[in-house]
């Protein structure tokens, strides 16, 4: 009898080894796929095709020299890199990757998710907001005006979004009765896909998460062109590479959610993949079927990034709050007028 | 000048259909020819009026075609030709050649690749090839030395009269056979 405890650390490692990996190798799609894009080759000389550019990216940045600058608040400056990977990392927890892996010898099946909470979506708010803490600390802490301004830029923005974000999604829960993301995925494996019938929430989702997580069009706190490097512009070696990674980590979790809350977590709409699995095999192609679709995902934000150029600061904001929190809240009030009626 | 301020639809105002365009212009060029060249496997192609590295030139007799004359070394505007002129000894066959260069060094690091050596050269001695990456670590690498430019240059295919007779050739003597572009 192998204890639950160890289990759990079996299953952490196995979801940050493999989302480390895909983080690393999305910012070599990113490269590859922004060169295709722009009628180039990319990165081709590290290993066939450039396969190992990850593996030296991250060799140069351990080697690099880490500048302190020497006017920083250093407690903050070593601070903020720490706290803008680790909220991305900690969401992943309440993701399923799968239905459940039914292994030989185990009394229970091993559930796909790691911690299974009943207030899922809420601990995904509550932690990945902290990631603007990241930023604005490292904005401030590097006492210098380019990530000052990145990092005022960074909070506005994630405050005003967050909203969005908090409410394009309470019709999803409306619909499914439950906060719990096992019980959204188990609902739209028996039901429909939620992008069917909640469109307008899919999309407000899809747009606002593109703002959460700094990503073109909405890149403002790092804004290269106007802001130089914005909130990372002091920093070097690991804790830049730290901030690179909190991003991609950011944009793997939002797909996640994405696919977990819209596109139907690890189910496929037809016969042995709508329901949770009953073999090994099956579990596992579950994962294999999450995975894919979050890689449908991770091109879709690298997709977006090489298109859209940056809108305006006010557009935005205007965006945000003219716009988005307006339309949420009508698509709240029409489910709930839709449900009731339905209901009767 | 007036500047158009169409009326947008409903539609435009949400920059959605501009948005699916880009989407799906950005698309397109995914599968497309890239342009990029994988540079030190694929090389430029180069064509006959390159001006690349000059260096000298034999004739297909092996010998060397240059008689110092020094004319190249005036006429290099960054002063990167140096020729240390030599008599020919009176017994070499083709004594009728009075000069010949003892060493002929070209300083790449000066070199601006004009072409006014190889234009001003009266016995078609001095070429500028198609070598462009011309690299080294030291200084003393990048003197190129008449063994090193007559390396380069290689064999020029064609004859001049020079060997064979002193000042103009006799009216019985076969015609010149036509030069060769390189």
């Amino acid at each position: 009898m192998i204890p639950l405890l160890l289990i759990h650390l079996i299953k952490i490692a196995c979801v940050i080894g493999v989302m480390l990996t895909i983080v690393a190798y999305t910012v070599l799609a990113e490269r590859k796929i922004c060169a295709w894009m722009q009628d180039r080759i990319g990165p081709n000389r590290v290993g066939p095709l450039g396969l190992l550019q990850p593996l030296a990216d991250g060799l140069k940045f351990v080697f690099k020299e880490d500048v302190l600058p020497h006017n920083v608040n250093k407690v903050y400056f070593t601070l903020a890199p720490m706290l803008s990977v680790i909220p991305a990392l900690i969401t992943i927890a309440v993701v399923p990757w799968g239905s459940q892996l039914i292994i030989p010898g185990l009394a229970q099946p091993v559930k796909g998710v790691i911690a299974d909470l009943n207030v899922g979506i809420l601990f995904v708010f509550a932690i990945s907001s902290l990631g603007v803490y990241g930023i604005v600390l490292a904005g401030w802490a590097s006492n210098s005006k380019y990530p000052f301004l990145g990092g005022v830029r960074s909070s506005a923005q994630m405050i005003s979004y967050e909203v969005c974000l908090g409410l394009s999604v309470v019709p999803v829960f409306m619909q499914v009765g439950s906060l719990n993301l096992t019980n959204v995925v188990e609902y739209q494996a028996h039901h429909i896909w939620l992008v069917l019938t909640q469109p307008l929430s899919c999309f407000i989702f899809i747009v606002s998460s593109f703002a959460e997580t700094n990503r073109l069009p909405f890149d403002f706190p790092e804004a290269e062109q106007e802001l130089v490097g914005g909130y990372h512009t002091e920093y070097s070696s690991m804790k830049f590479a730290m901030f690179f990674m909190g991003e991609y980590a950011a944009m793997f979790v939002a797909s996640a959610l994405m696919v977990t809350l819209f596109f139907g977590g690890w189910s496929l709409p037809f016969a042995p993949f709508n329901a949770p699995a009953q073999t090994l095999g099956i579990g596992v192609a579950h994962i294999g079927i999450f995975l894919a679709k979050v890689c449908c995902f991770l091109f879709f934000y690298i997709w977006v990034r090489w298109t859209i150029p940056r809108f305006r600061y006010d557009q935005l904001m205007a965006l945000g709050w003219k716009v988005f929190i307006p339309l949420t809240l009508l698509n709240i009030f029409v489910c709930g007028v839709v449900l009731a009626a339905m209901a009767k | 000048m007036q500047v158009k301020r169409p009326k947008l639809t409903i539609l435009e105002r949400t920059y959605l259909p501009q948005i699916l365009h880009g989407l799906w212009l950005t698309l397109k060029h995914i599968p497309r020819r890239k342009f990029t060249r994988r540079y030190p496997e694929e090389k430029p192609p180069l064509y006959g009026a390159y001006r690349g590295a000059p260096t000298l030139v034999k004739d297909p007799e092996g010998r060397v075609k240059c008689v110092s004359c020094q004319l190249c070394e005036f006429v290099c505007p960054p002063k990167a030709i140096r020729i240390t002129p030599t008599a020919r000894p009176d017994d070499a066959p083709d004594a009728n050649v009075e000069k010949e260069p003892q060493d002929f060094v070209i300083d790449m690091l000066r070199c601006i690749y004009c072409g006014y050596c190889e234009e001003v050269c009266p016995e078609e001695a001095i070429f500028l090839k198609q070598d462009f990456a011309i690299a080294g670590y030291t200084r003393e690498e990048l003197q190129f030395h008449k063994e090193k430019l007559l390396e380069l240059g290689g064999v020029q295919p064609d004859s001049i009269w020079k060997w064979k007779f002193k000042g103009a050739p006799p009216p019985d003597a076969p015609d010149a056979p036509k030069r060769v572009a390189k």
